[in-house]
């Protein structure tokens, strides 16, 4: 009951989905628009976010009615920021001092400039510090530090500590006049405690100066002459009165004329949580890793037109859902309280790129010639419902984590739901509707490609496994029109594909977003959230007096007089030192004549640029001065107090006074030039820094990816390197044996190229274009039988046992002995001399009849071959069935013969034959052949069949019914099917008349895994004979015929595959799938049946039900060879490209690209061993893996020549033909293994 | 393996011995060795990493400011911590495939970087889940790492050679650290199991999934790293 519920809605979500896909390829840019609208209304709620950046916020209020906000939320006043809770961390009150030797002569030094107006904020200080009012003191009111941090020793002497957070410049000198007074040199101890290097917080000097570092005019370069700082209170409570008094106070002791400083509004700086360097690494390191996981899943994209387009099209899904995702729930007032940044990239992993790649996946392995609607509609509709399951899968886990209550999970959950949702939106509109259009121009170029192809492509194609097949006929029409039909529909739409291209191919997107972020990187540094302006401007204008150049010409101002009256100042409070009042008198009789100064005195103006003196301060200077006593200003905010103005002038006498006696013997200013090449130098070495660490960055990734992903593993479109010869051979599990052990063995003796070869493990076969036939023995490589086309003559290996006269019976005795054979029929001595009266048909060698061998080819390399590789007297005691080289010796000792000689010399004379009464098919070639037992069934182009004996080299039995030429056959047991180029099917049933009790010596017994076949003895009687013939068992000529497992399958140009039934001939199953000509087929003793055919499909079929298991699309062009093991498929194509696929789900697991023109003959050894042929080589690749691991180079001058049939034998050896010579390859670790 | 393996090297030297060619025997197992070692090598730096990166979420857990010399607070663990980390990562990462290959059961849950890579992000994110979200009491943060680590295995790895491996190696190293802490070697701000806190198990099952995942993916390499050699050679 379930079942069949699960099953409607799976049907229904299929219905769904088909009709989707259906309407997204149809209209491409009506959806495209209408997502991206959707996209940009979602979004629009994030511009109200701030920018993802750390500046503090500020807040300003006004002094007047100023109270401590409450910790309750008013929601009445909503110009409040929601951070304006609660009282501050402090109240932050400066008192800015600028001060000035007035009027400058030049008998001062240039020390002059800072020393007394240093001096002179001791006396400032104190009077700060003595402050009462109303019994309120500064003790009071001010924030109580404790310790350092521990790790600040050094900075113990600067800073206060258990007390008032008070700083000054005074602190360099622990607050005490005399250090100050007995040190020699100012600006060494100023310097001494700035850090080296590059920095970018506040550095000590900022924090104890109070103003930016170019601004203090403590340097001996100064032009203005004018020194500014600042003495900064924190203060811990707000006590209007007492700071009003202070402020009072200090106007009337040190008065600043023209000062109109606004005094009204206090500013409270809220900061966010800073991100510090220790936090920013697990940050890049999850960004790092979230940009590998892109970069991993967007490579797997594969068999489409622009791997980029798809790729950008699959971040964008993702990153745009994810934008979504906030503007959603910021519009219905989730507002984000977790760190974006953060949780970001664990989102995208959450929501993952997996099924864009599936839908990718699907929709290309599709069949081509659908028309593309259909396409994406059936690869939509074929992953629907593990799409959908997947997204419950998510949605139900997350529903989970929401479930756990914790506050940040939730959220984060909250926020993943909502991304899931619209990147599944995202992916059903606007990715599917992107990949249509994509396959919509791959289509267009496959067309284009293929076309042509078809049209001046010579009919008959060279594909290796159908040697014999006729010209493939032209290719159904419907095949056609449904390629066309899309192609014109493109062709009326080039305008718009071509600007969806442009954007692709000029990476036009990606450029904007480069250009985006360099903006965003501008805005940033504008508003200065690092300080780095400052920073940058203060190291140059530090070192440079042509810094200040660039600063706002104060001097530009009027000249300033103290307007303050003197008088009130004297008559205040008792002033605790006396300097005020002398210095404002002198100031005012001085005035008198600034201009004829020969040097522009220094003039202390006060603009509304001083009124927030701290906003030029780096954005960390309070949180660096808080945290220095462990005081996190994160996520809290301290108010500023409008700033209280000193000023103060000093007398040239007062600053001779204060001078050390070491100011004046201080070095001269250094010309500026020098001063100019000092800043040079630092920004060169600044470059310098920052290009090095470039290049060594650019190392550092080039060793990383080297190391990473040394080669592009199993991928597409790269051609591994074949390896050298020589290279070693190594592999984890040591099936790949040294070089020095695969050595191939060449079996030279066709004097044309080889066109068939057959097999049974023990012996070979195989028949070249002339229709020559040689057996070779498949464990030595002795060239056993020659049988040649006219004639059917034989020709022994070693060119000798033609010379015997008839078959001997002492010989023939001594060979059978000699070869282990274990029965032999008693008397069975005379069977040979028999044979001629009974069986005509077997030829009989009689002496020389050397003209007929004029026309033979040259025999020369056979006798070079075998005489070479294998010495005689090795074969013979190594192993026991080396048929020539026994054959051979028995003969020797019997009848020596003076043509005997080893040395290579081309036979003289050659045994002519019997005129054969059963022949007469001279002219006709075979176009199949098959090996069992010892018989070779041998199909030709004239029909015929015939059964040859493979170690006599006699024909047995031949068959003329059919008239039309047989393109394959097959040997199994003792029948025989053949399949015929007018589409029929004959099934041949051997029979052997007299019982069989013997069995011919087969090699070691134990040795490789042969299916029992029949064995037969030269004496039976072997007839072949017609049991049925299916008529029109296809439309067309069949292609393939293979048969396993008491199943004949075969494969037609007819597009279906049909299965019949070994024993009654009877048809199964029509199997039917496939759009063009079936080109491959397996079938093993499993049943497992896979065929591929001309429209680059593969399809898996049950041979038991005859259902289609699976149906990939897997070339571009035929499927040329079908390899299965019990875990996955090798399928090989017209593309090159050798393709692996898992069995079970029809995944591609991975592909290998060949050579042009190699791509066909492949193999499989063993489970894990897979060979291909290639360029005059065989390669070994580990099918696990993917990886080559070994390339076995078959001659030496045969770069030209390529592999075309590869056989694979029973005891690990390989066979492929090579040209018109034979290779045999051993891999003996292989037999290692599967003993 | 190693009776494959052996049986190879029997039969090359047997091969070659008659013909002095001690070449490609030496050389293979020194490629061997070498790919190993680079192997060990780049799992021991991740292990690295990792350690440094995510002691860091849990050192600087509830400070958020620093001093000046914010630098060395990257390396504020102690100094054997990172190359412990490291060593036992590169253990488990060789470990695994070896295991793999032993059992005779290879892993075949989506061989492929990029699901490494998600592996290795969920598992910085089960980090930086028990070090910045706040949960109401530790048995509920515990409960959600361990359902979180689980997550994890059930998502990249699903062996159960897998699980057993994980399981095995977190109790040693639970053990481990709960021998460290007894004898004051460093310690926990708040234990809740005994001298550990409650998560640490969870923690370092999900490591040796990681681990074991990168180490498995690495292995696949193992060969290329050989034929990359003999090119620059």
């Amino acid at each position: 009951m379930n079942e069949i519920q699960e099953e409607r809605i799976r049907q229904n979500i299929s219905a769904a989905f088909y009709r989707h896909g259906l309407l997204c390829a149809s209209y491409p840019v009506p959806i495209i628009l209408f997502t991206s609208a959707s996209i940009l209304t979602c979004c629009y709620p994030l511009l109200k976010l701030p920018l993802p950046g750390t500046g503090p916020v500020e807040f300003t209020t006004g002094v007047r009615d100023y109270s401590t906000p409450s910790h309750e939320s008013q929601g009445d006043l909503s110009e409040r920021p929601d951070w304006y809770r609660g009282p501050p961390v402090a109240y932050i009150q400066q008192v800015l001092v600028k001060a000035a030797v007035s009027p400058w002569d030049n008998s001062l030094v240039p020390v002059d400039v800072f020393r007394s107006p240093l001096g002179r904020v001791f006396s400032v200080l104190e009077e700060i510090r003595n402050h009462v009012y109303t019994d309120r003191s500064l003790e009071a009111l001010c924030l109580q530090v404790t310790d350092l941090l521990p790790g600040l020793r050094r900075m113990q002497a600067v800073l206060p500590e258990h007390g008032c957070l008070l700083v000054s410049p005074g602190n360099y000198w622990q607050n005490r006049r005399d250090l100050f007074d007995a040190d020699p040199d100012l600006l060494k101890t100023v310097h001494q405690h700035e850090p080296k290097g590059l920095h970018t917080s506040a550095t000590l000097k900022d924090l104890l100066f109070g103003v930016p570092g170019k601004q203090t005019g403590v340097n001996l370069y100064s032009k203005k002459r004018v020194v500014t700082y600042t003495i900064t209170i924190a203060l811990s409570s707000y006590d209007a009165r007492f700071v009003a008094s202070l402020r009072a106070r200090l106007k009337q002791l040190h008065p600043s004329a023209n000062c109109t400083l606004r005094e009204d509004h206090m500013v409270h700086v809220h900061f966010k949580e800073e991100i510090g360097i220790a936090e920013l690494i697990p940050l890049v390191t999850t960004y790092i890793i979230l940009f590998a996981y892109i970069y991993f899943s967007t490579r797997k994209i594969d068999m489409v037109k622009s791997k980029w387009g798809l790729a950008l099209a699959a971040v964008v899904t993702v990153l745009s859902s994810l934008l979504m995702s906030v503007g959603l729930c910021t519009l219905f007032g989730l507002t984000p309280t977790l760190n974006g940044g953060e949780i970001f990239p664990y989102l995208v992993v959450v929501i993952g790129l997996e099924n864009v790649l599936v839908l990718t996946k699907s929709v290309v392995s599709t069949p081509v010639d659908l028309e593309v609607k259909l396409r994406i509609a059936q690869g939509l509709s074929n992953e629907s419902w593990s799409i959908m399951k997947n997204m419950a899968t998510e949605l139900c886990i997350i529903l989970i984590g929401y479930f756990t209550f914790v506050p940040a999970i939730q959220e984060f959950c909250l926020f993943a739901v909502v991304g899931l949702v619209s990147d599944f939106f995202l992916q059903m509109f606007f990715f599917t509707t992107v990949l249509s259009i994509d396959i919509r121009r791959m289509e267009l170029a496959d067309l284009n490609r293929r076309l042509p192809a078809e049209a001046g492509m010579p009919p008959p194609k060279p594909g290796p496994l159908r040697p014999r097949e006729t010209p493939p006929p032209p290719r159904p029409s419907p095949h056609t029109i449904t390629l066309q039909a899309p192609a014109f529909r493109n062709l009326r739409l080039p305008k718009r594909l071509r600007v969806v291209y442009f954007l692709a191919r000029t990476r036009l997107a990606q450029r904007i977003i480069m250009v985006g972020t360099v903006i965003w990187i501008g805005i940033l540094v504008y508003t200065d959230p690092a300080g780095l302006r400052t920073f940058l401007a203060a190291q140059v204008s530090e070192q440079s007096p042509l810094g200040e150049a660039g600063l706002p010409p104060h001097l530009g101002v009027a000249p300033v007089f103290p307007g303050g009256d003197p008088t009130s100042t004297l008559s205040g409070l008792p002033a605790p030192e006396p300097t005020p009042l002398p210095e404002n008198q002198s100031q005012g009789h001085r005035a008198a004549h600034p201009e004829v100064a020969p040097v522009s005195s220094p003039q202390i103006t006060w603009g509304p640029e001083d009124e927030e003196l701290w906003r030029r301060l780096s954005f960390r200077h309070w949180p660096s001065l808080f945290s220095y006593y462990n005081i996190t200003l994160a996520k809290r905010y301290i108010s500023i107090l409008p700033v209280i103005p000193v000023t103060l002038h000093l007398s040239p006498q007062e600053a001779i006074d204060t001078r050390h006696p070491q100011d004046t013997h201080h070095a001269p200013p250094p010309s500026i030039k020098t001063s100019d090449l000092q800043t040079d130098l630092t920004l060169y070495k600044v470059a310098a820094l920052g290009l090095f660490a470039g290049v060594v960055l650019v190392l550092l990734l080039f060793c990383l990816y080297r190391v990473l992903c040394p080669r592009n593993y199993g991928q597409n479109g790269v051609p591994h390197g074949r390896r050298r010869r020589g290279d070693l051979p190594c592999d984890e599990y040591g099936y790949s044996p040294p070089i020095s052990e695969i050595s191939p063995l060449l079996l030279r003796g066709h004097s044309m190229d080889i066109e068939c070869l057959a097999s049974d493990g023990m012996l070979l076969a195989s028949c070249c274009l002339v229709g020559h036939i040689r057996v070779w023995d498949a464990q030595t490589g002795d060239c056993l039988t020659v049988i040649p086309n006219n004639g059917l003559r034989r020709s022994s290996s070693s060119g000798c046992w033609e010379h015997r006269d008839g078959w001997d019976h002492i010989s023939a005795c001594e060979a059978e002995s000699l070869l282990g054979a274990d029965f032999r029929e008693p008397g069975g001595g005379a069977v040979g001399g028999q044979d001629v009266d009974i069986f005509p048909i077997r030829r009989r060698t009689t002496p020389a009849r050397p003209a007929l061998f004029g026309d033979q080819p040259d025999l020369t390399p056979l006798i070079d071959t075998n005489f070479g590789l294998s010495p005689p007297s090795q074969a013979l005691s190594s192993s026991g069935f080396d048929f020539g080289g026994l054959v051979e010796k028995a003969y020797q000792e019997h009848e020596p013969s003076p043509t005997l000689a080893f040395p290579p010399s081309p036979p003289p004379v050659l045994p002519p034959e019997l005129p054969p009464q059963n022949n007469g098919d001279w002219d006709s070639s075979v176009w199949a052949m098959e090996l069992r037992g010892n018989l070779i069934a041998t199909g030709r182009s004239s029909g015929k069949l015939e059964l040859w004996d493979a170690v006599e080299g006699s024909l047995r039995c031949s068959n003329e019914d059919g008239v039309s030429g047989i393109t394959a056959l097959a040997f199994l047991n003792n029948r025989i099917v053949a399949a015929r180029l007018n589409g029929s099917l004959d099934f041949f049933t051997v029979e052997i008349t007299k019982p069989l009790g013997l069995l011919q010596y087969r090699g070691p017994p134990g040795r490789g895994s042969l299916p029992p076949s029949p064995c037969y003895s030269s004496e039976d009687v072997i007839s072949c004979q017609l049991t049925r013939s299916v008529q029109c068992a296809h439309q067309k000529p069949i292609t393939v015929l293979k048969a396993a497992a008491g199943r004949v399958v075969t494969g037609s140009q007819d597009h279906t595959v049909r299965v019949y039934r070994l024993e009654d001939s009877c048809c199964l199953f029509t199997l039917q799938g496939h759009s063009g000509g079936i080109t491959a087929i397996y079938i093993d003793q499993t049943m497992v049946l896979a065929s591929g055919g001309q429209d680059g499909t593969i399809c898996v079929w049950d041979v038991l039900t005859g259902s289609r298991v699976s149906h990939v699309y897997g070339h571009r062009g035929d499927v040329t060879s079908l390899v299965c093991t019990t875990s996955c498929i090798i399928s090989s194509g017209l593309d090159d490209l050798i393709c692996i696929w898992d069995r079970s789900t029809g995944i591609k697991l991975y592909s290998i690209q060949q050579e042009v023109g190699c791509g066909a003959s492949l193999g499989v050894i063993s489970e894990s061993l897979l060979v291909t042929g290639g360029q005059g080589c065989v390669s070994f690749w580990d099918l696990n893996y993917g990886d080559l691991l070994q390339t076995v180079y078959l001659g030496q001058s045969s770069e030209g020549q390529s592999v075309r049939q590869l056989l694979v034998l029973d005891n690990a050896a390989i066979v492929c033909d090579f040209g018109s010579e034979l290779s045999l390859v051993y891999v003996p670790s292989v037999l290692e293994k599967l003993d | 393996m190693a009776d494959n393996s052996l049986s190879s090297v029997d039969v090359s030297a047997l091969s070659s011995g008659a013909l002095m060619r001690r070449g490609p025997y030496i050389s293979m197992i020194t490629n061997r060795t070498m790919n190993l070692l680079i192997r060990a090598a780049m799992l021991f730096m991740v292990g690295v990493f990792l350690a440094l990166v995510l002691n860091l979420l849990q050192v600087q857990r509830n400070v958020t400011l620093f001093p000046p010399d914010v630098l060395s607070s990257v390396f504020s663990s102690a100094w054997w911590v990172p190359p412990c980390c490291g060593t036992a990562a590169a253990l488990i990462g060789l470990l695994y495939p070896c295991m793999d290959r032993r059992l005779g059961e290879p892993h075949k849950l989506k061989r492929e970087w990029s699901n490494v890579m998600r592996c290795v992000a969920v598992f910085v994110g089960i980090n930086h889940a028990s070090a910045k979200v706040d949960f109401a009491n530790n048995v509920q943060l515990s409960l959600t790492l361990a359902a979180l680590s689980v997550g994890l295995w059930w998502t990249f790895d699903r062996s159960r050679s897998g699980f057993g491996l994980g399981v095995v190696i977190a109790i040693l190293a639970t053990l481990a650290t709960q021998l460290l802490v007894y004898n004051g070697v460093f310690q926990y701000t708040s234990p809740d199991f005994l001298y550990i806190r409650s998560w640490l198990p969870c923690i370092f099952f999900a490591g040796v999934i990681t681990v074991g995942n990168i180490g498995r993916q690495l292995a696949l390499y193992e060969y290329k790293v050989n034929q990359e050699k003999t090119h620059q050679d």
